[in-house]
């Protein structure tokens, strides 16, 4: 039994994640939700594509396969904070955690990565039979979800999934380490969220952007949320390209880690608990 | 020594602005920051086995401390020493050694039941699945748990709550248990519950416990030594009947009369504190006059429907220690 042993943080997560399971209904909405705006996008994509001088540089079929993942993965996106870990930030009881014998950082990375998991595979499989199945039969097969361009795409897709929830996590952790630079609150969550929705390819698929800003958004951490997950369940990466992609998300999951990890230690050295 | 505090300050800073838009305009430019000494030089050492009373009023420094012996606080200066480990520098060897209950949280998950919570700290401490059932199995009885065990945490009574995180400080089998206010908010039987339970605990097993408090029932019902705590300072440190003689040899006798006679009660050897309506209330030391001679000589007098001995409060003692 070394110091450093799993077991806590797989119970731990085990938990979290069984418990974040019980929503249904939330699942429902969100499913309904989702669905519904993944069509709306779906239609302005497709008026878009229709009234465009120029060949776009995503064939329409990859940009809806684009848009579904992206609304199946929509709570993977770092805009959301754990309420549980806010509050314990805002009410400075954050110093109790330090009680128990755990790494604090390892804890909220797992904690998070049961908080990503559980809600989107609760909708990412309904949601992709939806996709999948039911458009095509009540007529609208022009905007369902399209198989995986290969075997290998799809395996490779599910490994950049994981990916991206790792990625997503360790980037939400560093989130938690700016919550306690403010005492507030809000305004860390709001800037990163937002910065990864918009670089991450939720609202405009990232190969739709202009020439120019391509590299930039295609180096930054975001782009391993969504879009290279993305780029190679539809072929436009080929599989030859998704070991690049991996090492992306693999690196950028590291620096984001001993970022978190940098932080959290010197935010937590300097920490007040009000009390006495 | 198992706990050997020497020299202990922990200085807060906390930002002001001044009042009024002035005054936040002002703060945008140039912060304030007024420094408190939450600690100030605080010292002792406790044995192994030792159940020792920690009693202040508000702001006294109490939850600094305990918060500083349970490695959750950084101190400003000083020397800190607990099973020969520093607290906050080997942080995780040392809370596997000790239990902690802070009365006014849970460290139960919300919305597990509670024999899962317990699965979970079995896990978190990396105890062994017979040891943790042996442990646990005793500690059940103890604090009659039985009933409460597939509940969920948020479905219970405080009582009740404090109860189970009794016993899941304990789960570890620490050999140092601290306690903040575990009797804060409780009905008595719930307040008598969790009493006999830390006196057998600790004269059962030998656990050392450090047990802040504003009851000073707690400290009366369980500790053979208390220290006394405020500004930062211990002010005093020693046994409970020491302490008493020191600063509470006084007692508080309140009584209601029937008439409007109220006005007139008084005692040669008793000071009147304070007069409202038909309630009295007087303080005499009983070392002077007996409280049986004192009550008998005012019922002879009054219509007395009811009356009260009791201890000052905390709150008064310590002032008066304070003022000395």
């Amino acid at each position: 039994m070394s110091p450093t042993d799993a077991r806590p943080y797989r119970a731990l997560a085990a938990t979290r994640f069984r418990a974040l399971l019980q929503y249904r209904g939330a699942a429902l909405g969100g499913l309904f939700t989702q669905t519904f705006f993944g069509l709306v996008r779906i239609m302005i994509l497709a008026a878009f594509y229709r009234a465009s001088a120029v060949v776009p540089p995503l064939p329409f079929e990859a940009a809806v396969a684009y848009v579904w993942l992206g609304q199946a993965v929509f709570l993977l996106f770092p805009w959301t904070v754990d309420p549980d870990i806010r509050m314990l930030v805002r009410s400075g009881n954050v110093a109790y955690e330090l009680c128990r014998p755990l790494d604090l950082h390892t804890l909220w990375l797992v904690r998070t990565i049961a908080m990503r998991t559980a809600p989107v595979l609760l909708r990412l499989v309904p949601m992709m039979i939806i996709a999948f199945a039911v458009l095509p039969a009540v007529g609208l097969g022009e905007w369902r979800m399209p198989a995986p361009a290969s075997a290998a795409a799809g395996a490779l897709w599910l490994a950049s999934f994981a990916g991206a929830v790792l990625l997503s996590s360790a980037m939400t952790v560093v989130i938690y380490a700016g919550l306690l630079w403010t005492v507030g609150g809000e305004g860390v969550p709001v800037l990163v969220g937002t910065l990864a929705v918009l670089a991450g390819g939720l609202i405009i698929p990232l190969p739709l952007f202009p020439d120019w800003a391509q590299p930039v958004l295609i180096a930054l951490p975001f782009a391993g949320l969504l879009d290279l997950p993305a780029r190679i369940y539809t072929g436009v990466l080929a599989p030859s390209g998704a070991a690049a992609a991996l090492g992306h998300q693999l690196v950028w999951t590291g620096v984001l880690i001993v970022l978190g990890r940098w932080l959290l230690a010197r935010q937590l050295h300097r920490i007040v608990v009000q009390g006495g | 020594m198992q706990i050997v505090v020497d020299g202990l300050v922990k200085l807060f800073h906390i930002a002001e602005r001044a009042p009024g838009t002035w005054g936040a305009l002002r703060g945008l430019v140039r912060r304030r920051r007024r420094e408190v000494r939450a600690l100030d030089g605080v010292s002792f050492q406790i044995a192994a086995g030792e159940l020792v009373g920690y009693i202040g009023p508000n702001g006294a420094g109490k939850s600094t401390t305990v918060k500083t012996l349970a490695g959750i606080l950084v101190p400003s200066q000083g020397r800190v020493e607990v099973m020969g480990r520093v607290p906050w520098k080997q942080r995780i060897d040392h809370v596997r050694d000790i239990g902690v209950v802070f009365g006014q949280r849970t460290q139960l998950w919300w919305d597990l039941p509670v024999v899962e919570s317990f699965e979970l700290l079995r896990h978190i401490y990396r105890v062994g699945a017979a040891d943790h059932a042996r442990v646990r199995d005793e500690l059940i009885p103890l604090l009659d748990l039985g009933r409460l065990l597939d509940v969920p945490v948020r479905q219970l009574s405080l009582g009740q709550r404090m109860r189970c995180d009794l016993a899941a400080s304990l789960l570890h089998a620490p050999p140092i248990l601290f306690l903040d206010e575990p009797t804060i908010g409780l009905d008595a039987a719930a307040k008598l519950a969790v009493r006999d339970f830390i006196k057998r605990l600790n004269r059962d097993r030998g656990v050392t416990v450090i047990l802040t408090t504003h009851d000073l029932d707690d400290v009366e019902a369980l500790c053979s030594r208390v220290m006394v705590i405020a500004g930062g300072r211990i002010l005093t440190d020693g046994p409970l009947a020491a302490l008493r003689e020191q600063v509470a040899g006084e007692r508080w006798l309140t009584v209601d009369v029937d008439d409007a006679s109220a006005g007139e009660v008084a005692d040669p050897d008793a000071t009147v504190l304070r007069r409202e309506g038909h309630r009295v209330c007087l303080a005499f030391d009983p070392r002077r006059v007996s409280p049986s001679a004192l009550i008998a000589r005012i019922t002879a007098r009054h219509p007395v429907r009811d009356l009260l001995v009791e201890n000052p409060p905390i709150e008064t003692v310590v002032a008066r220690l304070y003022q000395e």
